[in-house]
């Protein structure tokens, strides 16, 4: 079986290496015709398989190492070949990332010397939008993708191009492929019976891991900078500092002179927006929170197995339902319905308005708040409840006040997912509630939302660079919104949250 | 026995069925007032069972089926007129893990008086609840922290809290679900002790996997094998000279 595997690793080695070599001996007998790209991919399959290689290898060497006395090793066999494995896969797949990127720009360098000293011959001037523009079009030529314009320049560059970057993609798949080897030999010179395989390999394990939390962590940090660098532009370059225009100034409409100059910093207030966003949210919540926990009570204390069984799956396909389809169906459906019931009570609704866009919301959260809640009361232990009805309390003497209070916690952060989630969201906004900055308490008028206008603005035809100020403040402004209140939420329930063990 | 000893709960042909499985095979016992009854027998012999079914907690398991009769105080407590809710805070429940509902410790002890309301004054309830707490022979440990939250005492405490809860309620008959088995030796002696004294106001069934506890605590002994009671007697015939053979054996820890 082990023999098998080994062999059937090792026959592929060779194939693909032959396959491989075959599209390096091509390339350097004829580099014009070069056809690039296959040898990138023969050459992550080959690492693949060296490191495959090196687990079977590693292992079975430690296997004969320990010479039939496998409880001399130090490590299990396992151990020896994952970290033969780990070592070569880093060395060859790091050795290829590192060198391509590095790779990459100094190709890119070298190209726009060359335009520029094919300037400088030919007497010619060209912006640098110009040049990059002519640059990427030499790539896409030989690529033999389609460019902008084709002209003895570009070809020019295009062959230059080939040439340069098929040198480079040699030297990056040779190099990887000459480390992913190296660390082949040196682990394998490694292994013994003393060796501590486990412990060096689970220590790469535990970088693997440590990087990946630390890509979470840096992106949000890198969002989170770039949030406040685009904001601090706005409130320096339009605002002058002049936050409170923006906080409290009630006139949304920023784009406005834009095109005879500047921002107006007298049409950048906020307010309408943000009321627009929590009026909307409020009616969401106000349909989400009482339905959806209601239905948790009911799937988790009444309902009979059968009615679970096929109850939870039906409501939780409401969440999967795209939120552009909850947006339409309240912009055809349910505006024009509360616009004519409101004719017929003799009340005059817009026919886009923050009701039928609340309403909507609502009904989109209800499964959030309803399979969240279902699940932390579920987990409030039978013991308790058992505790209740033992003293005569009825069931719903036991759900108020046991097993509500117990889950409290879990139900509060529901919520709050359901609120980060109205105030997030922009679809079902955009369709039903309309995109006038109204400053209104009136739940039948038409509203906009900070998301809204955020999409309004980089969607716009203004130029994505103006444009962007403003939005950026508003994402700011609704980020800091959201955590203060996801903060404060936090305190309330540690301060009073009951729990039990 | 000296004490008065009239019948509290009489059982006749109780048979309990989980689905298909027939967990109790035609359980007859008489139950007397004033006394502590104890349960016991190897595991999964029907003991607990046997005991959810005197105050209907087998109710609320969907599958759970009992046929028989049970009467409390010569009432049928199955017929259809009977309300669970209302017949469990007559007979009340201790539990085999501490349950303390996480609230206050007042709380804990207030919740079964306030869903009966019997009390009209917070004077009343405070005083059911220290009567409570007093009776579990918990008071003087909690007296200073009536706030702070029942999930905080002690296994023991916590415990003695659960049954004060159920006293609050005022209850004619107390079940016990192995109430020591997750206490340590201190806590249990203290939990005994206080079986014993509750035993002037109340029936008392508890069940027990320590013939040492049902040996010290109760009056009459029942011994529950394979969903059938093989002998019920004074306690000391049990322990001393029981008639069946099996009975013997378990005692004596051949087997179980």
């Amino acid at each position: 079986m082990d023999r098998n595997t080994t062999i059937a690793i090792i026959v592929a080695i060779i194939a693909t290496a032959v396959f491989g070599g075959s599209d390096i001996v091509a390339l350097i007998r004829n580099p014009d015709g070069y056809d690039g790209p296959a040898m990138v991919p023969a050459t992550l399959l080959l690492i693949f398989l060296l490191a495959l290689a090196a687990f079977t290898v590693g292992r079975a060497k430690s296997v004969s190492a320990a010479g039939g006395h496998l409880e001399n090793l130090h490590s299990r066999p396992a151990y020896h070949g994952l970290y033969a494995m780990l070592w070569v896969a880093i060395a060859g797949f790091g050795t290829f990332v590192v060198m391509d990127a590095l790779g990459l720009s100094y190709v890119t360098s070298l190209m726009g010397e060359e335009l520029a000293a094919q300037l400088k011959a030919g007497g010619r001037e060209m912006l640098q939008i110009e040049q990059n523009l002519v640059l990427q079009d030499a790539r896409r030529i030989a690529e033999g993708r389609v460019a902008s314009a084709v002209d003895p320049l570009r070809e020019y560059l295009a062959a230059t191009f080939a040439e340069i970057d098929g040198t480079r993609v040699v030297a990056v798949c040779a190099a990887s492929l000459g480390m992913a080897v190296l660390a082949f030999f040196m682990t394998f010179a490694k292994i013994g019976v003393a060796f501590r395989a486990r412990n060096s390999s689970e220590r790469i394990l535990r970088t693997i891991l440590l990087m990946a939390a630390g890509i979470a962590i840096l992106t949000t940090v890198g969002i989170l900078l770039s949030l406040i660098g685009e904001t601090l532009n706005f409130t320096i370059g339009v605002l002058d500092w002049r936050i409170d225009k923006f906080l409290f100034g009630t006139t949304w409409s920023p784009l406005s002179g834009v095109h005879s100059g500047d921002m107006d910093p007298d049409k950048v207030g906020a307010v309408p927006l943000f009321v627009g966003t929590f009026m909307i949210t409020i009616i969401a919540m106000l349909v989400a929170v009482p339905v959806g926990l209601f239905a948790a009570i009911y799937l988790s204390d009444f309902a009979s197995k059968s009615v679970r069984a096929w109850a939870k799956p039906m409501l939780e396909i409401l969440a999967g339902i795209p939120t552009v389809v909850y947006g339409f169906f309240a912009a055809i459906t349910v505006a024009p319905a509360i616009r004519d019931a409101g004719a017929w009570m003799g009340v005059d609704v817009a026919a886009q308005s923050a009701l039928a866009a609340g309403v909507v919301m609502g009904v989109m959260i209800i499964p959030f708040i309803s399979s969240l809640s279902d699940d932390v009361i579920n987990a409030v232990p039978q013991s308790l409840r058992d505790g209740s009805y033992g003293l005569g309390a009825t069931k719903a003497e036991t759900i108020r006040q046991v097993v509500l209070p117990a889950a409290l916690p879990g139900i509060v952060s529901a919520v709050l997912l359901g609120i980060s989630r109205a105030v997030g969201e922009t679809m079902i906004v955009v369709m039903a509630a309309g995109q006038g900055a109204n400053l209104t308490i009136n739940p039948l008028e038409e509203v906009t939302t900070v998301t809204v206008q955020i999409v309004m603005l980089i969607l716009g035809d203004t130029d994505a660079a103006t444009a962007a100020g403003p939005a950026y403040t508003l994402g700011f402004t609704l980020f800091v919104i959201t955590l203060a209140l996801n903060l404060v939420a936090l305190r309330i329930v540690r301060k009073y949250r009951e729990a039990y063990d | 026995m000296d004490q008065t000893t009239d019948i509290k709960i009489v059982s006749r042909d109780v048979h309990v069925y989980y689905g298909e499985n027939e967990a109790i095979k035609g359980v007859s016992l008489e139950i007397e007032d004033n006394t502590v009854t104890a349960f016991i027998g190897p595991s999964g012999c029907g003991k607990s069972t046997f005991l959810r079914c005197l105050n209907r907690m087998n109710d609320t398991i969907d599958v759970c089926r009992v046929t028989g009769d049970i009467e409390l105080d010569g009432h049928d407590i199955y017929a259809r007129e009977i309300d669970p809710v209302q017949l469990r805070a007559r007979v009340g429940m201790v539990f085999q893990k501490p349950n303390p509902f996480p609230k206050s410790i007042y709380d804990n002890v207030a919740y079964g008086p306030r869903i009966h309301g019997l009390a009209d004054s917070k004077a009343d309830l405070d005083a059911i609840v220290e009567h409570s707490l007093r009776r579990a022979a918990i008071w003087d440990e909690v007296k200073d922290r009536l706030d702070a939250p029942g999930t905080g005492l002690s296994g023991g405490q916590q415990q003695r809290l659960c049954i004060a809860r159920a006293i609050a309620t005022a209850p004619e008959v107390l079940l016990m679900d192995e109430p020591c088995s997750a206490l340590d030796p201190i806590a249990t002696a203290q939990v005994e002790e206080l079986i014993h004294e509750l035993r002037e106001n109340y029936a008392v069934v508890i069940v027990t996997h320590s013939m040492q506890q049902a040996a010290r605590v109760s009056q009459k002994t029942a011994f529950f094998h394979l969903g059938l009671v093989l002998e019920y007697d004074e306690t000391g015939k049990i322990f001393t000279n029981p008639d069946h053979e099996k009975t013997q054996q378990y005692i004596t820890g051949r087997f179980g």
